[in-house]
């Protein structure tokens, strides 16, 4: 897709709404559902990667330094990795704040 | 040159199809569509028509092969009717959102319940919104030419839609009559090769019939509605072209002595025949009486029905079902619709008739409309008839 889904016209879509781009699935930003965002504290997170393997939006990475960071264009803020954070690491903040 | 034979109709609908030379037919038997989907069964195991035939084990289940097959670019064909067209309802929206030209021949009839096999036009009026193209033939030549239009009309590039050809049940798909096929020859040069401008192909893998946010679906509906009407200029495209090939001419609303007629009728299917008759007989006998047949159901001709019955004083509407609760028939719920805003119009009397096989003779026709004059002049305190119900 050349434009955002937001700006496309009824005259843009593909015939029946075929989607001619493999994995485009990619630039869906299911962020914009979540009311409340996961804040990691490197002070006490142990690098032991439990966020990222129960994440169910796979959105979890981890950088150059080993510690964890969810990416905010996908996660939907449900919370599971502060759940399952044994170091209690993870805290989950409303939006707003 | 071209054979004229005695044949059923359903069987000629099934040589129609043969001569089309679809890829793909599935389907599911029920009464009265049977015959035209047991004569493909007997066709491609005979190996007469060289095409997939999936038995399956519902319609929904028939219609959802249909647009399988369909999206790999096929030529897909399948029949219902009645209970059966009601079980494939959710998938036939699916195969217009998703330009799939499916064609299929209904063979109308009533709906349960009191289970009914025979004919009427509940059927066709509750998947009136599911976005095919929809026409009404009247005789088993209609049937076999329009199943022939109808793949070329579904599968032209600028349409792409499915489309659904009405036939009376039993009046029309059980009788015998005589049916002029076209050669081969003439139906390969009318009926290039169907080429699914996006098929499905692991070569080039595609999303068909993906989720839509609330951002996008309101765009994908109207590029629905606007290529569905625009449908309408290639299906007279394609009937002009077909009436200089074979000479049979055909249009989206026919005129029978309407011009000059002060009181007409509307009807749809094969029950305009005798209408015919009807009104042969009324004007022989000085009645100022005319016929308007509507043959193209989607898209609405809005422009022809309005240019129909403009000179008339009244237009008596018969519907072969009936929205409950509502303003009576449904043709004659939208053809008063479509008239509402013209300056010249003709008072509008609804009637329904020849429910779940009820026949309607040329005598019944003239007892409807001396009853619809009758209205027009004394006026009812109803929304509708229903003609020779016992009360």
């Amino acid at each position: 897709m050349t434009k955002p889904e937001g700006e496309l016209t009824w005259k843009d879509l593909e015939i029946g709404s075929i989607v001619t781009e493999p994995g485009n699935a990619s630039q869906y930003r299911t962020g914009d559902w979540r009311s409340e965002r996961p804040i990691f504290d490197s002070g006490r997170c142990i690098k032991c990667g439990i966020c990222y393997i129960f994440c169910p939006e796979g959105c979890i990475e981890q950088n150059a330094e080993g510690y964890f960071d969810a990416n905010l264009f996908y996660c939907k803020g449900c919370g599971i990795c502060a759940r399952e954070c044994w170091a209690r690491a993870i805290t989950i903040v409303p939006e707003e704040q | 040159m071209a054979k004229r034979v005695g044949i059923e109709v359903s069987l000629a609908i099934a040589e129609a199809v043969k001569l089309a030379n679809a890829d793909v037919v599935a389907a599911y038997p029920i009464t009265p569509q049977t015959h035209i989907v047991e004569h493909l069964a007997e066709l491609v195991a005979n190996g007469e028509l060289d095409a997939s035939y999936i038995p399956v084990e519902s319609e929904h289940s028939a219609m959802s092969a249909c647009l399988g097959a369909s999206a790999v670019g096929a030529r897909t064909f399948t029949a219902t009717a009645g209970q059966g067209l009601e079980l494939m309802h959710e998938v036939l929206y699916v195969a217009s959102a998703m330009r799939l030209p499916v064609i299929m021949t209904v063979a109308n009839r009533a709906l349960s319940a009191p289970l009914s096999v025979w004919g009427d036009q509940s059927d066709v009026m509750a998947v009136r919104d599911t976005g095919w193209i929809q026409l009404f033939v009247e005789n088993g030549q209609e049937a076999v030419d329009n199943v022939l239009c109808a793949f070329r009309i579904g599968e032209d590039p600028r349409v792409l839609l499915p489309v659904m050809i009405h036939l009376d049940g039993f009046y029309l798909s059980h009788v015998v009559e005589p049916v002029v096929f076209p050669e081969q020859s003439q139906v390969d040069r009318f009926l290039p090769p169907f080429k699914y401008p996006l098929p499905l192909h692991p070569d080039k893998p595609l999303t068909m019939g993906a989720f839509a946010m609330p951002i996008i679906y309101s765009e994908a509906k109207k590029a629905q509605e606007v290529n569905l009407e625009a449908a309408k200029e290639v299906i007279l495209e394609c009937w002009g072209e077909f009436g200089n090939l074979f000479g049979r001419y055909y249009s989206p609303v026919e005129h029978y002595h309407s011009d000059d007629a002060r009181v007409l009728l509307l009807t749809l299917g094969s029950f305009s025949e005798t209408a015919m008759t009807a009104v042969d007989k009324m004007r022989g006998e000085g009645g100022e009486v005319g016929l308007v047949r509507l043959r193209l159901w989607r898209p609405f001709p809005f422009a022809e029905i309005r240019q129909a019955v403009r000179n008339a004083e009244v237009l008596i509407v018969l519907d072969k079902a009936i929205s409950f609760g509502g303003p009576g028939g449904p043709v004659c719920s939208e053809v008063r619709s479509a008239l509402y805003g013209e300056d010249k119009k003709p008072k509008v009397i609804g009637f329904v008739g020849g429910l779940g096989g009820r026949d309607i003779t040329p005598a019944g026709f003239e007892e409807i409309i001396n009853k619809g004059i009758e209205i027009s002049q004394k006026g009812s305190d109803k929304e509708f008839e229903i003609y020779g119900v016992r009360e």
